[in-house]
């Protein structure tokens, strides 16, 4: 239980999956503008790599490692992540019609999240279990909701400052990036 | 100009992958605390897209297009985990230092972008020299961010240059100087190629999406102009 305390602390807060590990930059900056779309940005994160998490945790385990060919994983789990995006997308469209009004529009562009690999990855490094995986992939993700809701709420706040000419756009919100990067680093000492 | 020539002028300068184009941004926070680490990323990167430009060209008129994402996909995966293993093997030291990274260039948007809008649509040899020029831009780039990097970080003991917030930083004011750039260009009547990545702020032009979406995107259009 402690074990799973100290992963999931780590993973969404100390070595947050944005700010200290550089994944999910693409929807990090391009899916923040407003807060509302932020949290719905994060919250399909944290259900597909929470999800991806345990999929590619049972095919390492139970096919691969049987199999003796954990060389394959990077084949095998960019592909599984994928196909479950698309197969997530259509399961939703037909049997839950309300959530896939609020998550739909993101799941697309969550394949294109070099987190949900990352964390898949990092799974097998680490020599994680299926439920410590499943930890790690769940407090990643909340550390990317938690990066991208914060991002949101002070990109809201920016729009009504006078930023440079050519800071506009994207350099103001790496410097916010950096910014918030640091106050990150404050938790270092955590665990 | 020699068409080959001309494919690998517009990969280190014209459409310079990390200064003009903007592209595969991940790798470029994350491994740029050194300038040897930047080599090392980029090289890798280089061999895995002059590979996967050469098969998927050689392939293109096999390869079904309603299956083309998946099966480049396959391809760039296969390459890269025959570059981890090398690295692996002969480079530890470095291997150990890019780590996850490595297996994450298979999600790089300049390696699947070059496959969707040159190589599958030109013969082999001018899209083995469009792989190379776009992997010595990206490598360029790459070692003069880890080198400004390490001499502020490391060298004149900023030490927050080599650290998360440093790598922001400094990809800021890359940015910004980059507009400044655009616009003087922009007055001379030479226009740079426009931004095409993840820092324009639109996911969906990233080439990756085209998976899910099945759609060909504006990022490809625009690369292939």
């Amino acid at each position: 239980m402690k074990e799973l305390l100290i992963i999931a602390i780590g993973s969404a807060i100390v070595n947050n999956v944005v700010l200290s590990q550089f994944l999910g930059i693409c929807p990090f900056l391009g899916v923040s503008k407003k807060t509302e779309t932020a949290a719905g940005m994060g919250g399909a994160v944290i259900f597909v790599i929470t999800l991806a998490s345990f999929v590619t945790g049972l095919i390492y385990k139970f096919i691969l490692t049987p199999c003796d060919v954990q060389y394959l994983q990077t084949i095998v789990f960019i592909l599984v992540i994928a196909s479950l995006v698309q197969f997530v997308e259509m399961f939703l469209r037909k049997n839950m019609p309300p959530l896939y009004e609020s998550l739909g529009v993101y799941l697309p562009l969550i394949t294109t999240n070099c987190a949900v690999l990352g964390v898949a990855l990092t799974n097998v490094t680490k020599g994680y279990g299926l439920l410590e995986g499943v930890v790690n992939g769940l407090a990643t993700s909340v550390g990317f909701f938690l990066a991208i809701v914060i991002m949101a709420g002070i990109r809201e706040k920016i729009e009504y400052n006078d930023v440079p000419k050519r800071f506009q756009g994207t350099a103001i919100v790496l410097i916010t990036a950096s910014l918030m990067s640091i106050a990150f680093m404050g938790f270092s000492g955590m665990i | 100009m020699n068409k080959n020539i001309e494919r690998l002028y517009n990969g280190i300068i014209k459409e310079n992958p990390t200064f003009v184009l903007m592209l595969g941004m991940c790798p470029t926070l994350a491994v740029t605390s050194s300038a040897v680490n930047g080599v090392g990323m980029g090289l890798s990167t280089t061999v895995v897209l002059v590979m996967s430009n050469l098969l998927i060209s050689a392939f293109r008129k096999v390869i079904p297009n309603g299956v083309r994402m998946p099966a480049y996909i396959v391809i760039v995966a296969s390459l890269v985990t025959i570059v981890q293993f090398v690295m692996q093997a002969y480079t530890p030291a470095l291997s150990e230092a890019l780590g996850v990274y490595i297996p994450l260039i298979v999600v790089n948007c300049i390696i699947l972008g070059r496959a969707e809008s040159y190589a599958s649509k030109n013969p082999v040899v001018p899209s083995i020299f469009d792989g190379l020029g776009m992997g010595l831009g990206f490598t360029i780039g790459l070692t003069l961010i880890g080198f400004i990097r390490q001499i502020l970080g490391a060298s004149l003991g900023i030490t927050v240059f080599v650290m998360a917030p440093g790598a922001f930083l400094v990809l800021a004011f890359l940015v910004a100087g980059m507009n400044v750039v655009r616009d003087k260009m922009e007055k001379k009547g030479k226009p740079l190629a426009a931004p095409a990545g993840c820092l324009t702020g639109d996911c969906a032009s990233c080439t990756q999406s085209a998976l899910c979406t099945g759609k060909s995107q504006s990022a490809a259009k625009k690369a292939e102009e």
